[in-house]
């Protein structure tokens, strides 16, 4: 986790954020030093006291609900991806695919850190996840998901594109808060993370499946175990407005619905995570 | 001496907040800032005689005022002008040898964008800003390299541009309507960086090592963006 960009980054929402730190600056001086001396792993810890300090109050435990949910969704798609690279040689093919699988793990990885580090801040318990605790063949559904390559890009697209909808359902119970421009940034990673899977899977070693980089219908995947994750995707119409051929435009069905990605409530997405935890 | 550490320590923190602003990024910014002088007009808050809501005025330009949802919303609006504008004509003079591929994907993110212009046109109705007058005069439209090159900057602009219009947003509706858009826009940023290059949908110049995306207030998008744009935006109570 690089603390200074997460600092630089709070930075873009809060003006005051050093200044908060340390009028003097004298205490941020004081944490780099700490922070050069202690292993890595107690970084998040102490990255969330000294970011409790600068706001001096804690998060409201909805708030800190809806990060701790986060950070479950993270641990889930963390370890999906490193369990891949580490313990199942030869899925992967070598070269671009497992390139784009390294770059993917390295951001859940960050985002885990910083759900971590901001959780702490808040003055609440994050959530932690080994890999042990998850069953990634979600109880028998997907048993190829580590031996077949392109059953494995199946769920990383299901994990992708439910993660995208995961944050955009609840960016509306953060508003206000200083975790909401993070929650975006990581919602937009995770919507390019989709794009490049979906490639991937069109891709014919990934099974030269049919699709798009973006969402078509109610559930575009070619897996019908993976309904949920695109249950309501099939809307066209945005706050009351008709979206097919909108204004005399040449705007078809799936280009409507494709256009216009949709939220899914928590209790949706728990609903689908369930299946991967044991 | 204290003054010569503090000193050392405000380096130390401008240094690490350039960060956010890669070597690539600037260069991007410097080129689309000078590629036209006309376009945009930050005008400070305050100056601007007329305050009242009608975004018309008589000279034919247009002006965003970021007091309310209203002036963000036509500030996305603003924006998917220019997405639109660009993707009409690229698929209406197709580069060079463009693979049947790269027109279906081109032709759908098209479509998407005109599909966010109509929307946003319909729903701040009689708040809409008018029309925009578009200039792509340092794009080559049959150059397979300037077209990607423009689309890339154009998504990476617009993900970063609702990133950063986010905390601005007062609606909740509103603000899950805008999250609708940028992850669809992501979409089409991540595919169009791999058409140029595979692998790059979300390298370092985009995505820092925390993992997050990136976010760019409106004064820095508008600049950038102006330089596409002939008509003449007049911007107030811009966030800082």
């Amino acid at each position: 986790m690089n603390i200074v960009s997460i600092l630089a980054h709070i930075e873009n929402v809060d003006g005051e954020i050093y200044e908060r730190l340390s009028p003097r600056r004298k205490a941020m001086k004081e944490f780099f030093n700490f922070g050069s001396k202690v292993a890595v792993a107690a970084i998040p810890l102490a990255f969330g006291t000294m970011l409790k300090k600068a706001y001096g109050q804690s998060a409201s435990p909805a708030v800190i609900g809806v990060l701790n949910f986060a950070l479950t969704l993270e641990y889930l798609e963390y370890h999906f991806y490193n369990h891949s690279l580490l313990a199942a040689p030869g899925l992967i093919p070598a070269g671009a695919a497992n390139g784009a699988i390294t770059t993917i793990r390295d951001h859940e990885k960050a985002h885990v850190d910083l759900l971590t580090g901001a959780i702490t801040a808040a003055g609440g318990t994050p959530a932690s996840f080994t890999y042990a605790q998850f069953d990634f063949t979600a109880k028998g559904t997907f048993n190829a998901v580590y031996s077949d390559y392109p059953t494995f890009l199946a769920v990383a697209q299901a994990f992708e594109d439910t993660g995208v909808r995961a944050y955009k359902g609840q960016a509306p119970e953060l508003m206000g808060s200083p975790y909401l421009e993070a929650a975006l940034n990581i919602h937009s990673v995770e919507a390019r993370h989709a794009s490049h899977i979906r490639q991937m899977r069109k891709a014919p070693g990934g099974g030269g499946v049919d699709i798009k980089p973006w969402v078509t219908g109610a559930n575009d995947s070619g897996v019908a175990a993976a309904a949920p994750v695109y249950a309501g995707e099939d809307n066209v119409v945005q706050a009351g407005i008709t979206i097919t051929n909108i204004n005399g435009q040449d705007v078809s069905v799936n280009a409507a619905t494709a256009s216009f990605d949709e939220p899914l409530s928590r209790t949706q997405v728990e609903a689908i995570a369930a299946l991967f935890i044991k | 001496m204290k003054n010569l550490r503090e000193q050392d320590q405000q380096e130390f923190l401008q240094k690490e907040r350039n960060i956010f602003t890669s070597p690539l990024q600037r260069r991007s910014f410097l080129q689309f800032a000078g590629a036209s002088a006309a376009g945009i007009a930050l005008l400070a808050a305050g100056c601007k005689k007329d305050r009242d809501d009608h975004p018309h005025t008589n000279d034919g330009s247009v002006t965003l005022d970021f007091k309310n949802d209203f002036g963000i919303l036509n500030y996305a609006y603003a924006l998917e002008q220019l997405e639109a504008a660009f993707y009409v004509q690229v698929v209406n003079t197709p580069y060079a040898s463009m693979p049947a591929n790269e027109m279906s994907l081109l032709t759908d993110i098209r479509d998407h964008e005109v599909a966010h212009r109509e929307f946003f046109k319909n729903a701040l109705s009689t708040a809409a800003i008018g029309g925009l007058e578009v200039n792509f005069s340092t794009i080559d439209f049959g150059s397979r390299e300037s077209v990607l090159g423009t689309a890339k900057a154009f998504e990476d602009l617009g993900v970063s541009a609702y990133n950063g219009a986010g905390k601005l947003i007062q609606s909740a509706d509103y603000l899950t309507l805008a999250g609708k858009i940028v992850s669809v826009e992501a979409r089409h940023a991540a595919l169009i960086r791999d058409l140029i290059s595979n692998g790059t949908f979300a390298d370092n110049s985009v995505v820092k090592d925390n993992g997050l995306d990136t976010s760019r207030a409106p004064g820095e998008v508008l600049s950038i963006a102006g330089g596409f744009i002939k008509t003449k935006i007049n911007v107030s109570n811009l966030p800082s």
